[in-house]
């Protein structure tokens, strides 16, 4: 089932989540939903479920406008960032919820939970109660009961949000899987790039409340349509007006016409790859991506001056101002943590 | 640091059992003492008279009116006061303390001024021949009065504290306002709510101000059981009176015992 937004409006109060959003699901796809916290991302999904009502625009699911619909007749399934696990029901109350509601027969809802429960890896915890579970369980808990129903589409709100990297990384797999296993149209939000380009087959990015732009992750990747998009799935330098990826830095001893000259500031390993930040004559600071054995050729050291040569540049001229958002700014050492960088290859 | 304040922990504590066995435990256990200082049968005489056993029922006549009506109007208002958050909200809230803050006294004094025979709602409700005050009807609603609160307040910070998510997932999976309300929020209130349900049993029981002031307190007609302790206290029928203080004391602590009771069982 196809799911798409047309002229989506919302504001709470002041603050405007929604600013004429228009976004295409394609049926069986699995899409992410990618931007920084008040984008409107999450403001969007739950408006897809019909848990908020737009100020003006339409929710088409399968082409029929549910815009009126109230959520319990929309047949979505929804998985929340903290899981929403029902405290007072067991785990098999929990999944057989959505089914109980539909009035299934016993013996049916029996058969539909134990099949779920081994789907989800949570054979023989049908009766613990959500407190006794791991996060990892409640969520995988919270994706077996929005699955019972059989539901049109399913939209995850941030669902590995409150999990610690290793169980997010493990969900991920496992949802990617599942996805290609039941094929149901899933759209799911997220604020981590990589996340979203390891797990979905097309991205959303919004911004503000509005999208900024929608395609694969090589599209976004190779081809960002602004600074913001550039600079948001992945690490940026910006060398007066245009933007350079960290990998497209190359560092060479020799100058030349196409090179600028820096002085090395810091060099950071991690693992295998290596970064090395410089800051430029005018004071601008720049990283570059380097592997082991190029920081090992070209034997740098903190203090020396080397000279940078962009691969690969890009302009925006035009889009936006110079000084624009700070969303486009390079990031310097300081705010760019160790986790985001490896997050950036 | 943890050797330095051993004794002045000690101290605290002992401090506070005196106080707590000087102001709650002494009264309590001296009107046990004295109820059977004579043996069973004085106290039980007394509570077992006509107008005893007419002031038990009729006490639980309130508590098995005034509590189920306070129950649903505290849940309803509630879930009014945290899930549907409008103008005006702020002054319910005010208002529902009100009973809190007014003597019972008052209360009684102005349901005189709406049913008595220059009340407000007086002229229709003889002509429909309905009897309030010196009765059972203007009892029951003096009671309802004074424990009108404590159901809303035991019940508001518990519904803040579990959120919307789960509400919001039961309709996700298809679930109708009515059913999410009886399926999800209301087991996730529930000890909130019968928290609530045993203050307002306990209050109802020993209610004296505002019931003491609309019914007139008539033995055998408009006498709960706090109205025949005093009657019995002033008519030197000591036995009596602290027969009847006991068994309210016993009513309103197996009203605790059972929500404890079903706590634990449940937990289990």
């Amino acid at each position: 089932m196809g799911i798409s937004v047309e002229g989506a409006f919302k504001s709470f109060g002041d603050f405007q989540a929604l600013n004429d959003v228009s976004i295409e699901v394609p049926d069986g796809s699995l899409t992410a939903l990618l931007g920084p916290s008040g984008s409107g991302k999450s403001t969007l999904l739950r408006a897809i479920a019909g848990l908020e009502t737009l100020d003006a625009g339409l929710v088409l699911i399968d082409g029929e406008d549910v815009s009126t619909k109230p959520t319990q007749k929309r047949e979505v399934g929804f998985v929340f960032q903290h899981y929403a696990a029902f405290k007072h029901m067991t785990v098999f109350e929990n999944v057989g919820f959505g089914l109980k509601i539909r009035k299934w027969d016993k013996a049916k809802i029996v058969a539909r939970v134990h099949e779920l429960l081994d789907l989800v890896q949570l054979h023989g915890l049908a009766d613990r109660y959500p407190s006794q579970l791991s996060g990892g369980q409640r969520q995988r808990m919270a994706l077996a009961r929005a699955l019972a129903v059989e539901p049109q589409v399913l939209l995850l709100d941030e669902p590995f949000g409150a999990l610690d990297a290793k169980v997010r990384k493990d969900l991920r797999t496992w949802l990617r899987n599942l996805h290609e296993e039941m094929n149901v149209t899933t759209i799911f939000v997220t604020h981590d790039q990589e996340e979203a380009m390891d797990v979905a087959g097309q991205l959303v990015v919004m911004n503000e409340g509005r999208v900024e732009q929608s395609g694969s992750a090589d599209e976004l990747y190779e081809k960002p349509a602004n600074e913001f998009v550039m600079s948001f799935v992945g690490e940026v330098n910006r060398l007066g007006d245009h933007f350079v990826r960290p990998h497209d830095m190359e560092v060479v001893l020799d100058p030349d016409e196409r090179t600028e000259q820096g002085m090395v500031q810091r060099i950071v390993a991690l693992g295998f790859e290596i970064r090395v930040e410089f800051v430029l004559a005018d004071g601008t600071e720049i990283w570059a991506q380097l592997t082991r054995s190029e920081l090992q050729r070209l034997e740098l050291e903190q203090g020396q001056i080397a000279y940078l040569r962009p691969i690969q540049a890009k302009s925006f001229n035009g889009s936006s101002p110079d000084d624009g958002s700070g969303a486009s700014t390079p990031r310097g050492p300081q705010d760019g943590g160790d986790a985001e960088v490896s997050a950036a290859v | 640091m943890a050797a330095s304040s051993a004794p002045s922990r000690w101290g605290l504590r002992i401090l506070g059992l005196g106080y707590v066995a000087i102001l709650l435990l002494a009264p309590l256990v001296l009107i046990f003492y004295k109820t059977f200082e004579e043996g069973i049968s004085p106290p039980l005489e007394a509570i077992t008279s006509p107008d005893g056993l007419h002031a038990l029922k009729l006490t639980l006549i309130m508590v098995a009116i005034a509590v189920p009506l306070n129950t649903v109007f505290g849940i309803g208002c509630a879930l009014l006061l945290v899930r549907h958050r409008m103008r005006g909200s702020a002054i319910i809230d005010a208002i529902i303390n009100l009973p809190f803050a007014i003597s019972p006294v008052v209360i009684g004094l102005s349901l005189f001024l709406l049913y008595g025979t220059t009340g407000w709602f007086e002229p229709g409700l003889s002509e429909a021949g309905i009897k309030v005050l010196f009765s059972v009807p203007g009892m029951v609603l003096a009671s309802i009065f004074v424990s009108l609160p404590f159901v809303v307040r035991e019940t508001v910070p518990v519904l803040q504290e579990i959120g919307t998510e789960q509400e919001q997932a039961a309709q996700t999976l298809g679930a109708n306002a009515w059913q999410t309300f009886w399926r999800v929020t209301l087991p996730a209130i529930r000890w909130g709510v019968a928290y609530g349900v045993v203050l307002t049993t306990a209050r109802v029981l020993g209610e004296f101000g505002a019931v003491s002031v609309v019914s007139g307190s008539i033995s055998g007609q408009t006498q709960t059981l706090p109205l025949f302790v005093a009657k019995q206290y002033e008519n030197f029928n000591l036995p009596g009176a602290f027969g009847a203080s006991v068994l309210l004391a016993l009513l309103a602590l197996s009203t605790l015992l059972a929500m404890n009771f079903l706590k634990r069982k449940e937990d289990a």
